[in-house]
């Protein structure tokens, strides 16, 4: 299964970004197989719809789990449809999420728990 | 002459002065009042114009057919909205998000993709006491305003005096409505506020170079900051209308300010009258 976790940084040191839509970067790597890649997020120069865009490319890299810490709706419809799971509240480190997802400690969610344009502006309040 | 009524800031006063302007102005000329600001159109309760039509304001949206698509995500690719998504074997349009350009059809390789009408407000019009009177009404939950916007405008009659209140802040709406306009008045308060908007609405006017002037209103006497920054751009400062508890209390009750306060009358004609000596016909 290939699994992808947000993350602020391209490295499995780096912090999980708690956005989905404008994170920085994804870590992407083999749930059986522990080797990662890093990639760019395109979505977080997008002007709007970054979930989407987001999700795209992650449907596109036939990327089939979500580490994350919080999702919009028009991102989580993506991924639903293209039968991606999503777990979020995802925190720590790159590697800390990866053994809380290993350890079951992540929720798998079907539903967004961020509002639209949520991660504008790094996500502050 | 179409005269654009804009402000930067929120509740300055763009709908008292648009609706009083029309009114003092309606025995010399035809006037037409548009109510651009679609999103929560206003001027109606203060001209109270008796509506005798209403039409419906679509879009194109994308439809698409899937057993013609191949799914090679062209049409995503091209998108700029992101509204596209393409699955193995199934496409996703965020409705919402459609800026209605038309690149998905025109660039998909199967043209599988064919235009859906999709409604996303109404135009209403009417008579208010010998004034036309036209304004935008955008549907519950849709997001982009101006095509609906610029259905108003087309609604426009020619050689009438055409006054349009328009939505705050400079985005798209206010752009929409602002373009190709003869004149625009920016209405601002002496606030720190409403001088940072004003700034941002005269750049605004100048990119589309639309030429413009500015109304102070809710006056309190110290309106130096927005007057040196009028000098300092060479923007004429065409007006300025008092603080006034009682203009406000009136305002509340939804009658305009020139019913209660007759006086305007010569002022705002002449207000009129500079914007038309200055504005680009």
């Amino acid at each position: 299964m290939k699994l992808a976790i947000s993350a602020e940084g391209n490295s499995i040191e780096a912090r999980v970004d708690a956005r989905f839509g404008r994170c920085e970067y994804f870590a992407i790597t083999s749930e059986d197989k522990e080797q990662w890649e890093f990639i760019s997020n395109p979505g977080v120069s997008a002007g709007g719809g970054a979930g989407i865009h987001t999700a795209q490319e992650l449907v596109n890299r036939k990327v089939e789990c979500v580490l994350t810490g919080r999702i919009g709706p028009n991102a989580m419809a993506v991924l639903q449809a293209a039968g991606i799971k999503v777990y979020t509240g995802a925190s720590g480190t790159v590697r800390e999420a990866f053994e809380q997802y290993n350890n079951g400690l992540l929720a798998l969610s079907t539903t967004a728990n961020a509002v639209p344009h949520e991660g504008m502006g790094k996500g502050r309040k | 002459m179409f005269i654009a009524i804009a402000s930067g800031k929120g509740g300055t006063g763009k709908t008292t002065i648009a609706t009083s302007l029309a009114l003092a102005i309606k025995e010399q000329y035809k006037v037409q009042y548009i109510d651009c600001d679609v999103e929560e159109p206003n001027g109606h309760i203060f001209l109270k114009p008796e509506f005798t039509h209403k039409e419906s304001v679509t879009v194109q949206i994308p439809q698409i057919n899937l057993s013609k698509c191949t799914f090679c995500g062209r049409c995503a690719d091209i998108c700029a909205f992101h509204a596209l998504v393409v699955l193995p074997g199934d496409v996703l349009s965020f409705a919402e998000l459609c800026h209605s350009c038309g690149g998905c059809m025109y660039f998909c390789p199967e043209k599988a993709i064919s235009p859906a009408e999709q409604e996303i407000g109404w135009i209403e019009g009417g008579l208010a006491d010998g004034i036309e009177f036209i304004q935008g009404r955008l549907k519950i939950g849709v997001a982009v305003s101006p095509p609906l916007i610029q259905a108003v405008k087309n609604k426009r009659l020619p050689g009438a005096a055409v006054i349009a209140d328009v939505s705050p802040g400079t985005s798209c709406p206010v752009i929409k409505a602002v373009e190709g306009a003869d004149f625009c008045i920016l209405v601002t308060e002496s606030t720190p506020f409403g001088l940072h908007d004003l700034e941002l609405a005269f750049g605004m006017i100048q990119e589309l170079k639309v030429p413009g002037g500015v109304v102070i209103n809710r006056s309190d006497g110290k309106d130096e900051d927005v007057e040196r920054f009028c000098k300092e751009k060479g923007i004429p400062l065409l007006m300025k209308f008092p603080l006034s508890r009682e203009i406000a209390v009136n305002y509340a009750k939804g009658l305009p300010l020139l019913s209660v306060h007759p006086q305007w009358k010569g002022k705002l004609i002449s207000l009129w009258e500079k914007c038309e000596r200055m504005g680009r016909n």
